[in-house]
């Protein structure tokens, strides 16, 4: 696994995701999902709600949180915490833009798996 | 020691309250055992019309359910109906046989309604009006959609003349009087009443003396002694009551009128209690519940032991309990020499007023109209208020009296927390302050579902807002609106008011300009502020996709597994061999796990995965088949059943109506999903009186029915009109629905919508109001014109492709062992 620390994976345009909107990342440990909240940030989680593994990329984007297809938990993008009543969480994946491209920490990605 | 036996004779709302109160203070003072020849529980009888119209179910209006019984460890026999009582052995017989002994026994057997003993009284289709019995009798016979003759033009005459019509049918009163309800009205002011109910499409005779009732093997009609004859199909007797008090009488107990009872309510026989509208005291008898509680509360008290608690027949009050009409009349009418009267008329704006006086006391009012001041006239009767210093101001009401004692929160203030507040569901205003401090309660809809107070007759709605008032102060604030979310402090109603009133054209310059408190709202305001925008804005906004719940982003259903599922549009439920062969074609090319037959006839194909949607929806779109928009918050279906075409009993061609509605509707977007279906005849067998709105044909057109549901909650519809021919039902269709479309809150379906703004509002711009109708069809097809875009055919070419495919895949160099 020490061989990607460090390494940075590139998901693809930035400009690509949609705002208030969100894209899929197809990825040996599971679907990733790539937000872009209305200010133009962009958030990494896995793609998998920790209620019921709903796909979050099919949510609502609203502030800098996602509401779940399926149930309507509401998911902070910041560090993908359930808000509100509801306990839970779904791994975040550090993320960086540089050129306009969406680079993904291979470190993150590959714990995914473990 | 052993319990005393404790038998109930009767199980109406008077003993159920005196039982209520026993428990209360003395929970283990008595083994209880009732008899009701009512098979079931205790409910509010004062209900029945709001249950007759279809406002209210009889779940909604009973008051102790079973579990109430079973709780209180007290015995209730359904149906089962007391024939003897034997006072030396102790002991009640019922009419199958069981013996019961009591050391105490209530007599609660209520009234019957009276039968004119005309020819044909106890046909078939002759009902009286007094139990849930005669009211599903009366919904049973509505749903031929005849003619109902009810005899009696008092206030239950009237209230199940309004159900009546409500249900559909065509309804006429006689009465015998020269006037609507003669007891309280004046002749101007009956005429005022007869024209607020004519002008329901009620017909009213007057001076009629009912002759024979006509029919051979059931009603068929009712003849006057003038020679008129009134056809029907139901006949309902509404001309009074009277004590059921023969079983006392068999017993020896003494009887007049009513079951003769003392101050105390004991009988002649001092173990036997007589109670409720079987009960005669101080030689009256009453048919109202308000002094039926007092007594209630004489009975428990004395069972308690209290020998000093007495009954005194006091004034009471009642309300005409028709949506729409209000009535309102409290204290004595009769005409004495010694009495006088104010009244108060103003013609046009339907509005009348009359107070009886004795002295300097008022006894008798009565308010057609504008009924709001009548709990205080209510008040000054009962508590003999000398109003000679507002005697020329007095009939204009409260508002216009000064000085502090009248001041209705002071007045609510100084009662005792034991005081009655709610007649109808006996509760007092300790109860109510209690409830708001345990609770938290903060509007009057938490406090009636958390006390009941006013949520029956609603006639103490503005002393219990005064309760919550005294206990809140400003915290309570009656016109708060429930906020959209916590977004912003506004309602839905104000958001689509200012829309309009500001021009408001994209969702961000509205929160902008309504000062939403996040950065771009959230899921809950955005949905419904996307749909607000594409109805009031037609072809001038621009649908924001990431402001739709997926469904109607990606234009199919998620699954649980994030799969989704794939329904076309089966025009009316009918398909065909292409159509078939083309969905069978695509489940095998994409290996789709489920295919099933909807609820809403028509296909679902389950199991799709994401990325396969836009080649599915090529393939079905070759075959002709688009989007079912079974996702939607707009027109899903429109089922319908064969119809003429093969049915033998078909009146209309329900199968064409249904793909012409279906083909002109489909593509709106609706507050909430709007369903929809049209069956050939009454026997229904498109399920239509269960829609948002259905079509039922009949001989003469076609009935539009609307307000029906059947998923979270189950209601039958409502009648809005009849449509002569299909292009007339077509406009009255699209005339509602954009209705519903402009005044619905978003996920309000249209039966919730029609119980907030209420059923005549809508007839009155839908059906009676051409004009008005016309314009909002108009309307309707104007958006249509920018609503009918198959939005699969949209994504095969490319739209939105970024839903449906990846953003990249990624491979990570695996790690090495
Ligand atoms: C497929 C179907 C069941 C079936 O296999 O037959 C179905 C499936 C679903 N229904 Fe339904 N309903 C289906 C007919 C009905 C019916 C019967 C009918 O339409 O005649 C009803 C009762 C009638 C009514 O609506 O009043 C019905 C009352 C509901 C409700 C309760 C709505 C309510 O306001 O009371 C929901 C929940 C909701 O909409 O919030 C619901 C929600 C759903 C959802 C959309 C749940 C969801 O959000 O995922 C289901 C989607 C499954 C899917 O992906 O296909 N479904 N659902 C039927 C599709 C009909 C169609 O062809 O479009
Ligand atoms: C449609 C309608 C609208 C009304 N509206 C109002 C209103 O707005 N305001 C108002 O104050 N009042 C109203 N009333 C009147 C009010 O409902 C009655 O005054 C009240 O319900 C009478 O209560 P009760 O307990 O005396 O008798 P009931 O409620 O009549 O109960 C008597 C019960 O005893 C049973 N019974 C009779 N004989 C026997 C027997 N031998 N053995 C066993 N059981 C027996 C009967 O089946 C019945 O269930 C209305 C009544 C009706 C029908
Ligand atoms: S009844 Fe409707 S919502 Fe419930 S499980 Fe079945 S399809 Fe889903
Ligand atoms: S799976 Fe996300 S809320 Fe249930």
């Amino acid at each position: 696994m020490n061989m990607i620390s460090g390494i940075w994976l590139d998901a693809g345009a930035a400009d690509d995701v949609p705002v208030r909107g969100a894209r899929v990342i197809k990825s040996p440990f599971g679907d990733i999902a790539i937000f872009k909240a209305v200010d133009g940030t962009l958030f990494a989680l896995r793609d998998k709600c920790p209620h019921k593994g709903g796909p979050l990329s099919q949510g609502i984007v609203h502030g800098h949180a996602v509401t779940c297809p399926l149930h309507n938990w509401v998911i902070s993008l910041v560090d993908g915490e359930a808000q509100g009543a509801d306990k839970g969480c779904t791994p975040k994946i550090p993320l960086k833009v540089e050129n306009g491209r969406v680079l993904l920490s291979g470190e993150a990605i590959a714990r995914l798996g473990a | 020691m052993a319990k005393q036996k404790l038998v109930v004779i009767g199980n109406g709302m008077a003993p159920g309250r005196a039982l209520e109160k026993l428990l209360e203070t003395a929970p283990d003072a008595y083994e209880i055992v009732i008899f009701n020849a009512e098979s079931r529980v205790n409910y509010d009888r004062i209900m029945l019309s709001p249950v007759l119209s279809g406002e209210k179910t009889f779940e909604e209006i009973i008051i102790h359910g079973d579990g109430w019984y079973i709780k209180h460890g007290i015995t209730l026999y359904k149906g089962v109906k007391i024939t003897k009582i034997d006072r030396d052995a102790k002991t009640v017989t019922s009419e199958t046989g069981i013996t019961e002994s009591y050391d105490k026994l209530i007599i609660a057997t209520g009234s019957s309604p009276f039968i004119i003993p005309v020819p044909g009284h106890n046909l078939p289709g002759v009902v009286t009006y007094r139990d849930l019995d005669d009211v599903h009798a009366m919904m049973l016979a509505a749903k031929s959609r005849g003619k109902a003759v009810v005899i009696g033009g008092g206030l239950l005459g009237l209230e199940a003349a309004a159900g009546l019509k409500e249900q559909g049918m065509d309804v006429t009163v006689v009465h015998l009087m020269p006037h609507l309800m003669e007891r309280q009205l004046d002749p101007a002011a009956g005429y005022l009443l007869q024209r607020a109910v004519e002008s329901r499409g009620i017909n009213v005779i007057c001076k009629a003396n009912t002759k024979s009732i006509e029919g051979a093997t059931r009603v068929t009609g009712v003849q006057l002694d003038d020679g008129t004859l009134l056809h029907a199909n139901l006949v309902v007797m509404a001309v009074g009551i009277r004590p059921n008090a023969t079983l006392a009488k068999e017993a020896g107990i003494a009887v007049n009128r009513g079951i003769v009872v003392a101050p105390d309510m004991r009988t002649s026989d001092p173990d036997i209690f007589a109670l409720g509208e079987c009960a005669e005291a101080s030689g009256q008898v009453f048919g109202l519940v308000a002094p039926l509680y007092e007594m209630a509360n004489v009975v428990a008290a004395q069972l308690c032991g209290k020998v000093d608690a007495e009954f005194k027949p006091t004034a009471t009050a009642t309300k005409l309990k028709v949506t729409g009409m209000d009535l309102y009349s409290a204290g004595d009418f009769a005409d004495a020499p010694d009495r006088e009267e104010i009244v108060l008329r103003d013609p046009t704006r339907g509005q009348y007023r009359r107070l009886v006086l004795q002295g300097n006391q008022i006894i008798g009012a009565v308010m057609y109209g504008d009924t709001g001041d009548g709990p205080w006239f209510f008040d000054m009767i009962k508590r003999g208020i000398d109003i000679s210093e507002m005697r020329s101001t007095v009939i204009f009401g409260q508002s216009y009296q000064g000085g502090a004692a009248l001041d209705p929160l002071a007045a609510v203030a100084a009662l005792p927390d034991d005081a009655e507040i709610c007649g109808c569901n006996g509760v007092c205003k300790g109860k109510i302050t209690a409830k708001i401090t345990e609770l938290g309660l903060t509007s009057l809809d938490e406090v009636r579902a958390h006390t009941k107070a006013s949520a029956s007759c609603g006639s103490c709605t503005g002393l219990v807002e005064n309760v919550i008032k005294l206990q809140l102060g400003d915290a309570y604030n009656p016109a708060a609106v429930t906020p959209m979310c916590g977004c912003t402090d506004l309602g839905h109603d104000d958001v689509r008011r200012l829309i309009k009133a500001k021009s408001l054209k994209s969702i961000p310059q509205l929160m902008q300009e309504l000062g939403w408190k996040t950065s771009c709202g959230c899921a809950k305001c955005r949905p419904a502020l996307n749909y607000y925008m594409i109805c009031d804005w037609p072809g001038e906004y621009v649908d924001d996709s990431q402001s739709r719940f997926i469904n109607e982003r990606v234009h199919a259903n998620i699954q649980k597994d994030g799969t989704y599922s794939v329904v076309p549009r089966m025009w009316g439920g009918l398909t065909n061999s292409k159509e078939l062969r083309a969905i069978a074609d695509v489940v095998d090319k994409f290996a789709i796990p489920t295919v099933k037959v909807t609820g809403g006839q028509r296909i679902d194909m389950l199991g799709v995965k994401k990325e396969d949607l836009p080649a599915v929806w090529a393939d079905l779109n070759k075959a002709g088949m688009i989007s079912g928009a079974a996702y939607a918050k707009g027109l899903r279906t429109v089922k319908t059943c064969v119809g003429t075409d093969w049915c033998r009993f078909g009146t209309q061609d329900s199968t064409g109506l249904g793909v012409k509605i279906e083909k002109f509707m489909w593509g709106s977007w609706t507050p909430a999903k709007l369903k929809m279906a049209v069956s050939g005849c009454p026997r229904n067998c498109a399920e239509a009186t269960c829609k948002d709105i259905g079509v039922i044909c009949v001989d003469s057109g076609y009935e539009i029915h609307f307000a029906g549901a059947a998923g979270l909650d189950i209601h039958g519809t409502q009648v809005l009109g009849h449509a002569k021919s299909e292009d007339e039902a077509i406009e009255i269709i699209a005339a509602l629905t954009q209705l519903y479309r402009e005044q619905g809150r978003y996920l309000e379906r249209i039966y919730k919508w029609a119980k907030r703004v209420g059923t005549p509002s809508i007839k009155a711009a839908v059906i009676d109001d051409l004009e008005k109708r016309r314009a909002l069809h108009d309307r309707f097809v104007f958006s249509q014109t920018f609503a009918q875009v198959d939005p699969w055919e949209e994504r095969v070419n490319g739209k939105d492709a970024h839903e449906f495919a990846a953003m990249a895949e990624l491979r990570l160099p695996q790690a090495a062992e």
